[in-house]
């Protein structure tokens, strides 16, 4: 798309749509949001730059291929289920920190379970996403 | 006993690593494991004789009853101890038989874990224990006759042996669970308890007709026999282990087993009587008509299991102990005649009766285990075939309820029929003149001859000394299937009487038969012109109908046009709820729904704009843009109605899908053509029904009282339980958390399937 407007805008729409996204799956625990959301929405972001500024470019920006955030993810999840094994507790039990951290707030094993869905989420899309756009230029 | 039973399977998996080691070096050595076990089992001789059983117990799956719990008894132990001896000298054999075979190493493998599974089945005294391991000699003997597997021809005969037991293993399977359900338990021994109660409850003869579907199928009864003549492709040492002296026994064992249990009735009795009978004469005529020596010894195995099943259907006490003697016997003979044959095979290079002759010259210690093999097979005096043979026709007169004389007939028939096979089989190739060609032959190494030998010689030794074997072994084996004692020693000499009578019928027609008739190439097309209703050719013709019917099965039903699938589910789906729905009562209170504002009326003109809009336009993308429009506005709905967690993930994923859709859809040319008038209207009536149904059951939800324990729950713990705050992130990430592990599970396959379909073919057109 050769939208010189859209070109110019994406370019500062990125960082505010992934803090956007970071937002909503740290606040998912006390209100709407979440890992799934968040990560739809930083997809949705890199997808729009991808529009403009073509997918080659995209995933120059990104440095990394988008499909090694899939298992980066999948790893964080599953071990944030295990974790509390270790304590000779059941399996997905919550585990928190006593203190909330500032800025995030109570931090547990369901945040990193919900990082875990994020990263997966963002992996996925943008994978199917830019291999289609990538097999049908 | 449990290390005992699972050795093979150890062995077996040790040869992974090491096989290739220990089969270029030393394969004898293989040999120990057979031994080792045969002088185990050996042990229990003592304990057998004076008539206690032992039994062993280790728990595995209590909550399903299923239990590693073993059973040695007569029974149990005669085919223990046939299994590991003849295991024995099959593994020697085959150390020299396959030397420097490239996968020496995998038949060991194959042979350890038939072993282990034969073990398993003759001592498991659990049904479904007894079920695990009858699947397991299926899957070892599947994999040893498709051993060439760059040979057509075995693959086939493997794929057909399996196809076949494993057919009769599943039916087993169902008439074993039966069993174990109705009499409570699945222990063969406590079963014995409720045998009565067995036998005249309701579905005894549907459990009856499948345990003999697994019997009948394994032990090669007419007419699911021909899969064993087909599995002669094996190496000879497998034939002669699996397919005449073990394996194709379990069927026997089995009814052997059961018979105690379901035997004694009518349908047993007679069904077993007529299958047996039928099978035996029916092979033992075809075994004459054979040239191949593996297709006589196939047959005539094929007869022998018929005998067997004959035996265990007439159930006296006389025909238990004949089926236990004959096993022994059978074992003994048809062992030896496989082994000399492979020997004649690797040395001469053809298996062909009628080019075969003089080889005693050649290889006079071979000749000498193939006359004692004959011998006993034909019955001389002196032989252990002999008294096998007398019990036999003993049994048969004395079977007062079923046809005494009919039976007997038709053993004799086959007995004359079986003597002949044998003495094709253990004489012919070596009596006569020796022909030019085989001049050179010469004898192989001991470990190819000394099996046959001993076989052959242990025949003899038992015909004369018939007491070595009868208290301790044989006894005790008849006695299991009675479950009774049983007091007839067994006999060299009965004295005159119709027995021996009959006896010398048999002898005099088989030798008579043999000076006679020449075995030629023209007996053999009697049988193909025959081949067209054998039993082999209609289940040939049932495969390949199956076959062609689900070709036309999937042609019509999966053509691969999306819409097709959609009409049929959707259909199904429609068809399904109004089924349900308009058989029950239709309620619905439109009083206690909430009133509707200004603004969803808006929503719902927006809504119906952009329906009408999807389904008049002419262009794709405009389609796609009205599409995600009704899906925008849905999601508005949600957030009307206070689920602003679905509405958010709505509204992305719509985004996200209309973005998929551009990518894929900007790239089609236009509309080629449009749907005719007449398919628009089937779906409109499809899609308006669909859309009435799933609201009418909205509408009628809402008026049924909420039942609402669920959702309190989770309500009233999140906080508390969780420390979270949104219910629904809540169950998400902690209370269904595995869900949702799994879901992106999903996910990433889905990324992945798509990653490589595409970028594989990305670099396929690359290449080009």
């Amino acid at each position: 798309m050769k939208s010189t407007i859209l070109k110019t805008a994406t370019t500062y729409l990125l960082p505010i749509l992934l803090l956007f996204s970071v937002f909503i799956l740290l606040r998912g625990h006390y209100h709407p949001g979440g890992g799934f959301v968040g990560g739809l929405i930083a997809a949705i972001a890199f997808v729009l730059h991808g529009f403009t500024h073509g997918t080659e470019n995209t995933l120059k920006l990104m440095r990394r291929h988008p499909a090694e955030l899939i298992p980066v993810g999948l790893a964080l999840s599953a071990l944030s289920m295990v974790a509390p094994l270790l304590l000779r507790l059941p399996v997905m039990t919550g585990l928190w920190f006593d203190e909330p951290l500032p800025v995030i707030g109570m931090i547990g094993s369901a945040l990193f379970f919900d990082l875990g869905v994020y990263l997966v989420v963002i992996g996925v899309v943008l994978t199917i996403l830019f291999t289609i756009t990538q097999y049908s230029e | 006993m449990l290390i005992a039973v699972l050795a093979g399977l150890f062995v077996s998996i040790l040869c992974i690593p090491f096989g290739k080691f220990l089969t270029k070096r030393a394969p004898a050595w293989f040999s120990l494991l057979p031994i080792g076990l045969f002088a185990y089992f050996f042990s229990y001789l003592p304990a057998i004789r004076v008539g206690s059983t032992v039994d062993f117990h280790y728990n595995w799956v209590p909550s399903l009853g299923i239990d590693l719990a073993f059973h040695v008894d007569g029974l149990a132990l005669l085919f223990s101890l046939l299994i590991t001896g003849i295991g024995s000298l099959v593994f020697l054999y085959a150390s020299s038989y396959l030397k420097g075979h490239r996968y020496l190493d995998r038949f060991y493998a194959y042979l350890s874990m038939f072993m282990a599974a034969m073990l398993g089945l003759v001592t498991a005294d659990n049904v479904l224990l007894l079920f695990i391991f009858w699947e397991l000699t299926s899957i070892s003997s599947f994999f040893l006759i498709g051993f060439n597997n760059d040979d057509a021809g075995s693959r086939k005969s493997a794929l057909v042996a399996l196809g076949i037991t494993g057919g009769g293993g599943f039916l087993l399977m169902g008439g074993l669970v039966l069993m174990g359900h109705v009499s409570g338990s699945y222990s063969i021994q406590e079963m014995l308890g409720s045998a009565s109660y067995l036998k005249n409850h309701s579905w005894y003869g549907l459990i009856l007709l499948l345990v003999f579907a697994g019997a009948f199928t394994k032990s090669a009864q007419f007419p699911f026999h021909f899969w064993l003549p087909g599995a002669m492709k094996a190496p000879t040492p497998i034939s002669a282990y699996l397919h005449s002296a073990t394996m194709v026994k379990a069927g026997v064992y089995l009814l052997a087993r059961l018979s105690p249990i379901l035997g004694g009735t009518t349908y047993w009795t007679y069904t077993l009587v007529i299958v047996g009978g039928v099978t035996m004469l029916y092979a033992a005529l075809h075994s004459i008509f054979r040239i191949d020596l593996k297709g006589i010894l196939a047959y005539s195995t094929v007869a022998a299991l018929g005998i067997l099943v004959f035996l265990i259907g007439i159930g006296t006490p006389e025909s238990f102990l004949a089926a236990s003697v004959f096993i022994l016997v059978h074992a003994l003979y048809k062992a030896s005649l496989f082994l000399s044959t492979g020997v004649i095979d690797h040395e001469t290079g053809t298996r062909d009766i009628t080019r075969l002759s003089g080889l005693r010259i050649v290889m006079p210690p071979l000749a000498v285990g193939g006359l004692l093999a004959a011998l006993s097979s034909a019955g001389l005096p002196l032989t252990f075939g002999f008294i096998g043979k007398d019990l036999i026709y003993e049994a048969t007169l004395h079977a007062d309820d079923v046809w005494p004389t009919l039976l007997t007939g038709t053993a004799v028939l086959t007995n004359i029929f079986l003597l002949y096979a044998g003495l094709l089989a253990g004489v012919k190739p070596f009596a006569g003149k020796l022909p030019q060609h085989f001049r050179n032959v010469h004898l192989p190494d001991g470990f190819l001859w000394i099996p046959p030998l001993l076989l052959g010689g242990l025949g003899v030794l038992l015909g004369c000394f018939p007491t070595l074997a009868d208290a301790a072994l044989l006894k005790p084996a008849a006695e299991s299937m009675a479950q009774n004692t049983i007091n007839a020693p067994l006999k060299i000499w009965h004295g005159f009487n119709v027995i021996l009578l009959l006896s010398g019928i048999t002898l005099g027609f088989g030798a008579l038969l043999y000076w006679t008739r020449k075995p030629s190439e023209r007996s053999t097309l009697v049988l193909q012109r025959l081949n067209r209703i054998s039993p082999e050719h209609l289940f040939q013709k049932l495969g390949s109908l199956l076959l062609k019917l689900s070709a036309w099965y999937t042609a019509t039903l999966h053509n691969g046009y999306l819409r097709a699938y959609l009409i049929r589910i959707v259909l199904f789906a429609i068809l399904l709820l109004a089924f349900r729905l308009f058989t029950g009562e239709i309620t619905v209170d439109l009083s206690s729904l909430s009133p509707i504002n200004a603004y969803e009326i808006a929503v719902g003109v927006i809504l119906t704009g952009g329906l009408y809009l999807s389904v008049t336009t002419t262009s794709r993308l405009t389609a796609v843009v009205a599409t995600s429009v009704v899906g925008y506005c849905i999601c508005l709905l949600f957030v009307f109605y206070s689920a602003p967690d679905l509405a958010m993930t709505q509204f992305t994923i719509d985004t996200l899908t209309v973005v998929l859709f551009v990518l894929v859809l900007f790239r089609l040319p236009p509309f080629l053509n449009f749907a005719n008038n007449s398919v628009k209207i089937r779906d409109a009536v499809i899609a308006v029904a669909f859309g009435g149904i799933i609201s009418l059951i909205g509408l009628m939800v809402l008026s049924q009282p909420l039942r609402t324990e669920v959702s309190n729950f989770y309500g009233d713990n999140a906080y508390v339980l969780a420390k979270g705050k949104n219910v629904v992130n809540v169950i998400l990430v902690d209370f269904r958390g595995i869900d949702t592990m799994f879901e992106i599970v999903v996910l990433s396959i889905a990324a992945v399937g798509v990653y490589s379909l595409l970028k594989l073919r990305l670099r396929a057109s690359e290449k080009e």
